[in-house]
This record gives structure tokens, sequence and C-alpha cells, in this order.
């Protein structure tokens, strides 16, 4: 089976220190991943270096056995929340939209047919009925749910997601969990920047475990052990002695 | 009165400078709204000021005052605070508010020490020069007036054709990357036309008060609406409204500068808006805030009085 992502030696550097260095790892097709990792690991950075949003100092990524490149749409992108301006002027609707310029292409205008495409896409993730709402105007969990149908309205075949849980209150985080397990059942690829180490093995069906170096990659039974827990997170004590709680239970 | 203002509108010339400056107003209002939400406006007040040492150096390079030589210089000097900018904060510690104050005024106090030689110097026809500082839409004539409306009317047809890819850049730039948009092509294309509406705008507006004309509209019809959209387009009007204005009251009297009465004019607008745009104005809210605490205070009284309460 042909693997969605292959990415091999890559390397990314801000300064002289590299920030990712000679990360190698694939990922099957239809599983849901969980990129792990402390602060400061390079888990958004190794999202945006394999969109191509930064440049890297070495390195390939392979994209169902090609070349990344945006414009194939077969990648579909859902930033940190933190990353935009909420008082921007416009509604939820026309945020989703926004995944159908790809579509639409230069110089045309999103149609009817986008549209309720989009409002399809709002109804998915339970916000349709805020659809006219102006974006400032809505709570946290549904900004970032607003982002989820941003990212089904690209129609993708692989999906990365930066910390979609973070800020969102439990009904909204079982909310996104559900629609993650609808886009596997459909096939799709979802890579998952995730931070709470307790909710791993419920959700991921396989893990990167990530600190500048790829420590550990593959199925979530086998890899997410407390020996490369330890190798990840280092020399953090109080910490770890709750991830051998949670490497312990099954 | 009456009689002056129908001696000014049936003036062939002036209808052209009114259309210009209309057309000025629409393309600043439209393009400032963009620079407003990318939070751009301080690079066009910067761009605006660095205009006039390159007025200068056209001035003396061709010892005429042909506008097209003029803006031409212009551009440069402005496009080149622009780099400036970006080069000091790419490469130092220097903030950007920091580095836009540096290069802006730099820019500036170059320019006023070349139009004080250029105007001590007895060579050339230089007067109008220093029209350049506050605006003078009166002496726009002929040929130059009718290049600056076409070029407006230019601008302002590209910011709509390409208005879709320039609002997702705009709102969330990774994601319009991710999406495969060249982020950087457009970004130099929106920073070109936001140089070309300041340029055609310095001899109308001035250099000093450019910046306003693009911000004042654009800052007013943000209280009017959430869908930007609808945000550019009344501040197209709003910025048409004080271009034509400024221009009628400085043509009505002898020598007044344009450039401060179209920013009065906005500034108004801007005023009106802050206090009574519909859901958002300061006033209106008040107001509204008073019925609503009336409201709850009425039904929780009838909730109590029905024993709803205990």
């Amino acid at each position: 089976m042909m693997n969605p992502v292959v990415v091999k030696g890559l390397t990314v550097a801000y300064q002289e220190k590299p920030v990712l260095k000679d990360i190698n790892f694939e990922v099957p097709e239809g599983k849901l991943i969980g990129i792990i990792g402390p602060n400061g690991a390079g888990k958004s950075t190794l999202i945006k270096a394999i969109l191509g949003l930064i440049p890297k100092a070495a390195g390939q990524i392979q994209i169902y056995n090609k070349p990344y490149r945006a414009k194939d749409r077969v990648v579909g992108y859902v930033p940190q929340r933190g990353s935009v301006d909420w008082d921007f002027p416009t509604n939820a609707l026309d945020v989703v939209l926004m995944g159908r310029y790809g579509h639409v292409g230069w110089f045309k205008r999103p149609g009817k047919k986008d549209e309720a495409f989009a409002l399809e896409c709002l109804r998915k993730v339970g916000m349709a009925d805020f659809a006219d709402r102006q974006i400032s105007q809505l709570s946290g969990g549904q900004q970032q749910r607003v982002f989820l149908a941003r990212a089904l309205a690209q129609e993708a075949k692989v999906y990365f997601m930066d910390e979609p849980f973070v800020g969102v209150d439990a009904a909204t985080e079982r909310a996104i969990i559900d629609l993650l397990n609808e886009l596997k059942e459909q096939g799709k690829t979802v890579l998952v920047v995730h931070h709470d180490l307790q909710t791993v093995k419920e959700y991921f069906d396989h893990v990167l475990l990530l600190n500048v170096e790829a420590i550990a990659s593959g199925p979530t039974e086998s890899t997410f052990t407390m020996e490369n827990l330890h190798q990840t997170y280092g020399g953090k004590l109080a910490f770890l002695e709750k991830g051998q709680m949670i490497a312990e239970q099954k | 009165m009456s009689d002056l203002m129908n001696m000014v509108l049936n003036n062939a010339n002036t209808q052209w400078v009114l259309l210009a400056t209309m057309l000025l107003g629409i393309a600043s209002g439209v393009l400032g709204s963009i620079a407003l939400l990318r939070k751009q406006s301080l690079i066009g007040d910067a761009v605006a000021h660095a205009a006039l040492p390159g007025i200068c150096i056209a001035f003396m390079l061709t010892g005429e005052k042909s506008l097209l030589a003029l803006l031409i210089g212009a551009t440069i000097t402005g496009l080149l605070a622009a780099y400036c900018i970006q080069f000091v904060i790419s490469n130092s510690i220097i903030k950007e508010d920091t580095a836009i104050c540096l290069i802006l005024s730099v820019f500036f106090g170059f320019g006023i020490v070349l139009l004080t030689k250029v105007t001590q110097s007895p060579a050339g026809n230089k007067s109008g020069l220093s029209d350049f500082i506050f605006g003078q839409a009166a002496s726009l004539v002929g040929s130059d007036v009718k290049m600056m409306a076409i070029t407006a009317a230019a601008l302002i047809v590209i910011t709509a054709l390409i208005f879709k890819e320039l609002k997702v850049l705009t709102f969330d730039p990774e994601f319009a990357k991710g999406l495969g948009l060249p982020a950087g092509f457009l970004n130099l294309v929106f920073l070109s036309l936001l140089v070309a509406v300041i340029v055609i705008g310095i001899q109308a507006v001035g250099v000093i008060l450019m910046a306003a004309l693009l911000i004042t509209p654009a800052v007013a019809a943000r209280y009017w609406t959430d869908s930007l959209g609808k945000m550019i387009v009344i501040s197209g009007i709003f910025g048409a409204i004080s271009g034509v204005a400024g221009t009628l009251i400085s043509t009505l009297g002898e020598g007044l500068a344009t450039g401060p009465f179209i920013v009065v004019t906005a500034t108004a607008l801007f005023l009106f808006s802050m206090f009574f745009a519909p859901g958002r104005g300061i006033v209106t809210n008040a107001i509204k805030r008073q019925i609503n605490h009336k409201k709850i205070n009425r039904e929780l009284t009838m909730q109590k009085e029905r024993g709803e309460y205990l």
C-alpha cells in the first residue's frame, strides 16, 4: 500500500542550531496520527515545513509519491486558532468558503454550489446555525470548528491540523474527534499536533514522537511507551511520573 | 456663493479635477481598507512622506515640472523607503514601529532639505513644487488629471479582480499559502497598488496627509459593517465624498490647500461613524444597552411576581 506521507531527511534551521534534524517517517493511509512532543520540539514547524510554508535546509517530502505541491489540492490545513485576527470583518460561512478558493481559481468568485458545499461543511461540524455570525462573536471552540469546516471544504486526502484541541471545551473536543474518525472512515489520513498525553492512546492509531529529532514513529500500541516518552521529554521528573502512569494504563 | 459654485462646476478642467479626486478617493478607500486590515497603515504613511525627495530629485534632474517625471521619482523613493523598512525589520532587532518612524523621518527630512535647495536655486520654473506638501488639486491640469483618473480607475479594477486572493491572504496568510497562492507575489502586487494610489494622490492631497485619505475612510467604514466586501464599498464612498468635498472647498477660496480639507471631511465622516453607526457607534451602543437592561429587569420583575423565584 502506498503511504500518503513520506518524509526523508527533513532538516529545518532558522539560526545555526536546527529546529528539526534529519526527520524520517512515513504514515499509512486512512489513519489518525498524533504528533507528540514537548514545547519547542518543532511540531508546528514540522507541519509548516511539509506544507512548504517555511523553507527547509534539507530533505524530501512526498505526498502520495509526488513532491508536495499546494496546487495539487491533496492536502488540507488547519492552522493554530491564534494565528489569525478574529476581528477580521467576515462571517463563519465566508471563512469556510476560503477552503473552496483553490477549486474556484483566479479572478472568479465562489458560486452557489461552493456556498452550498461550505454550508454543508459547517453542518458537519455542528455550526450551520452560525453561518452568518461575525467570527469575533464565536467562542474559541466554535472558531476551531469553523477552521475544521474550512479544511473539510478543501476536499483533501491528507489533513494537517495544528493543535485543534487547544482551548476548546470537552463537548467540542468530542465533536472534533468524532469528525476526525469520520474522515478516517472515508479513507483520509489525518495528522494532528497534540499536547494531552492522557488521550493519545484513545485518539490515535499511530504516533510520531518528536523532539527536534524523530524519536519514534509507528502504531500507538508499540510506540507510545514509557521508554520512548522518556527519550522524547528528557529529564522532566515530576512530569515523567505522570507519564509512567499513562504509559502503564491499558 | 452659489454663483461661485456654478462657475466652478461649469469649468471643464474643474470637472475633470473633481472626477479625478473622486476616483482617487474611491481607490484610496478601497486599498486603504485592505492596508488597514493588513496592519500596513503606517507603511502607507512612510511611503507618502518618502515621495517628497523623489519629487525633488526628479525636478532637479529634468529641470521642469513634468508630472509624469515627478511621479516616477516619487514612486522610486517611496518603494525604496518601503524596502528599507523591510530590510531594517528583517536584519536588526529594531521593531516595525521604530523602523517605520526612522525611515519616514529620514526620507522626509531629506526631502525638505532638497525642496529648500530647489526653491532657493534660480534655475527653472519651480513654482508649485511646494504644493506637493499639502496638496493643490486646482493646480492639476489637462493630461495630468486624465492620467490620474485613469490610473485610479485601473487600481480599483485590479483590486476587484484579485479581491478573493487578497482577502484570504490578509485574513490567514499561512492558509493562503497552503492553498497554493503565490503569497510573496501577491504581497508585492498589493504594495505596488498601495504605492501607486499614494503617488497619484500626492499632488491633490500632499505627502503629509495622503495616509489619512487611505486610512480614515477605511476606519470609518469598519463601524458600519462586519463584511469585508461591504466595508470596502463604504470606504470607497467615504473616500470619494472626502475627495470631492475637499476639492470643491479648496477651489472656492484663493490658494487654499486641498489636502487639509479632504482630511477634515474624512475625519468628520469618521467621527459621525464612531458615535452614530448602528451596532457599533458609541452613542447607538449606549442606547441599545439601556433598552436591553430595562427589558431584562422588566422580565426579572415579572418572573418574580409570578413566583418563579423563591
